[in-house]
């Protein structure tokens, strides 16, 4: 069955090979750095169920060691000339936009076949091997998202034909421009880890419900404040809403708008998760919706994106807010 | 109950504003939080060091697929070289009437509407931002207004990318597979409150309605300060 395991050797195999195109390009001074982060993080991905809980964290403070001493920098791959990429957009037209399209719809039709939801039912009994699907239906979009990266490949080598390389190298001079910042999400979801097992929610949670007013017009109008504010402020901090929701919910959204207030749950449940979103529009913590892209697009202000997004984040925030005191009660 | 593990959350904030390296600011809140609260339910340092680096690689380990994304790379990295960013821009800039603007309140509303029905895979930063939007907005704004200037270039870059999560975030909950609407579902349940998902999905369609209406708003004036922004200073 081809789940997380087969997918994470694919992942060693394609970091080693990042780290290996860096070790010899000698026009970089720091690809000795590069080398030792994609490297490890290739250890990671082959041997990371096999080496340890403690091991694997030692492994982590030492990627942290190479990005905060600055170990990292990009290469020079060899690339196409603007000029170059003008003449070659012209000749092959449109078509460039199949393999970049082909992604998201194998992706989109991988999910659903192997999920086994409706159409895809006998396709995964067709190809069951023994009774086991072939697609670990858990692992659905990743593995349809490997498979659609993996058609795109193909039909962009089938019309550009470069040679053997060219495709790992390009790969590297992206992951290069990204650097440091392609390991956040995963590490931040990693602190996430260690903030719940540290009981760091319920502590929160408990400064914020102990202060408010339980009746009154006034007190109505607080919770729901409270409650929309709280759970961006502490998806700020967090980094993800999934975090504050439970905390805030149960800490003011139950307690309060739902318990002394008689407010509807559901419209509080929905628009608080809503509220927590705007928070996620204003933190770098959020690093693969704020940090990367601002890398991916060499943006000069690594919070750039934030920086855009805020307006929209506070404006939707209060917007939420009144919706919900409207609303709810 | 020990305020100490709140301590992680201090280390970020300073972090972050003192601009270190972000990585080693996460990594150092781990151990700081993990650290304190061992040491508040009684373990001696190295003990509630180990202890936390044990939580903290355990929970790195299990959370890797998040880091295989970019195994798309070479795809996009291969189609740059053959000139997609260019096409994109030279499609855009052919078409009478486009602009920054209103190009990316085509894509927000093209992603909350997908969104909203499940198709969350049809965006993204490096599949869909990168190649595509932000070179097409690039585009527009060039075809309009000549050579960008870097402020005007890198203020269309993050509105490109604004858009992509402003879009997802406020389009996905109005599908009610989704993880977020589950998590909901599955909470107020632990409470004793059975809720379908369908009735939450219903109460995200007035926020994706604002969201459209405030950011297509600074969207549609974003065309406005290209121009503004992209005079030429008094005197060259």
């Amino acid at each position: 069955m081809i789940g997380l395991p087969v997918l994470y050797i694919i992942g060693g195999v394609f970091f080693a090979a990042m780290a290996l195109l860096g070790a010899f390009d000698a026009d970089n001074p720091k690809r000795w750095g590069n080398l030792a982060f994609w490297g490890l993080l290739a250890v990671s991905f082959l041997f990371g169920d096999h080496i340890g809980d403690l091991a694997n964290g030692i492994l982590v403070l030492a990627l942290a060691g190479l990005a905060g001493l600055s170990a990292l920098g990009p290469g020079k791959p060899n690339t196409t000339t603007p000029e170059a990429r003008r003449e070659s957009a012209a000749r092959l037209g449109a078509k460039l936009f199949i393999p970049a399209l082909v992604i998201p719809l194998v992706t989109l039709a991988g999910t659903f076949l192997f999920k086994g939801w409706k159409i895809g039912a006998w396709v995964v009994e067709a190809l069951a091997i023994d009774g086991t699907p072939v697609v670990d239906p858990k692992q659905a979009t990743l593995v349809s998202l490997i498979l659609g990266i993996l058609c795109g490949l193909v039909i962009a080598v089938i019309m550009i034909r470069p040679r053997p390389t060219v495709p790992a190298q390009e790969g590297r001079r992206l992951l290069d421009t990204v650097g440091w910042a392609a390991l956040l999400p995963q590490t931040l979801a990693a602190l996430g880890a260690v903030f719940a097992a540290a009981g760091v929610g319920q502590i929160i949670g408990q400064f914020a419900g102990a202060s408010l007013p339980s009746s009154g017009p006034a007190g109505a109008l607080l919770a729901v404040v409270a409650y929309t504010f709280g759970m961006a402020i502490f998806t700020i901090i967090m980094g993800n809403a999934f975090a504050a929701f439970p905390v805030m919910t149960a800490g003011i959204g139950l307690p309060l708008i739902v318990g002394t207030f008689k407010g509807d749950p559901v419209i509080m449940a929905a628009v608080g998760m809503l509220s927590g979103f705007c928070g996620t529009l204003m933190t770098p913590m959020a690093a693969n919706f704020n940090i990367v892209p601002a890398a991916l697009l060499d943006l000069t202000d690594r919070y750039g994106v934030i920086k855009a997004q805020i307006p929209t984040a506070l404006l939707l925030l209060i917007a939420n807010t009144v919706l919900m005191y409207v609303f709810v009660y | 109950m020990s305020l100490w593990p709140l301590i992680g959350i201090a280390v970020v904030v300073v972090g972050f504003v003192l601009r270190f390296n972000p990585l080693l600011v996460v990594v150092a809140a781990a151990l700081a939080t993990g650290i304190a609260f061992g040491l508040s339910t009684g373990l001696a340092p190295l003990p509630a060091a180990i202890k936390t680096l044990e939580t903290f690689g355990k929970a790195f380990n299990d959370n890797r697929y998040i880091t295989l994304t970019w195994m798309i790379l070479p795809v996009i990295g291969l189609l740059e070289r053959a000139g997609l960013q260019e096409k994109a821009r030279d499609l855009v800039a052919a078409i009478k009437g486009a602009t920054t603007g209103r190009l990316l309140i085509l894509y927000l509303l093209a992603r909350q509407v997908t969104s909203a029905a499940g198709l969350t895979s049809l965006g993204g930063h490096p599949q869909m931002v990168r190649p595509l939007i932000a070179p097409m907005a690039e585009g527009a704004a060039e075809a309009r207004h000549g050579p960008l200037t870097q402020a005007v270039r890198m203020r269309v870059r993050a509105m490109s990318a604004a858009t992509d999560n402003i879009g997802l975030f406020f389009g996905e909950d109005i599908f009610f597979a989704i993880a977020s609407i589950l998590l909901i579902k599955g909470f107020l349940e632990q409470n004793g409150i059975m809720v379908e998902p369908l009735a939450l999905s219903v109460w995200a369609i007035p926020t994706a309605l604002l969201a459209f209406v405030i950011h297509g708003v600074r969207l549609w004036r974003l065309d406005a300060q290209v121009a503004r922004l992209n005079e030429p200073e008094p005197g060259q």
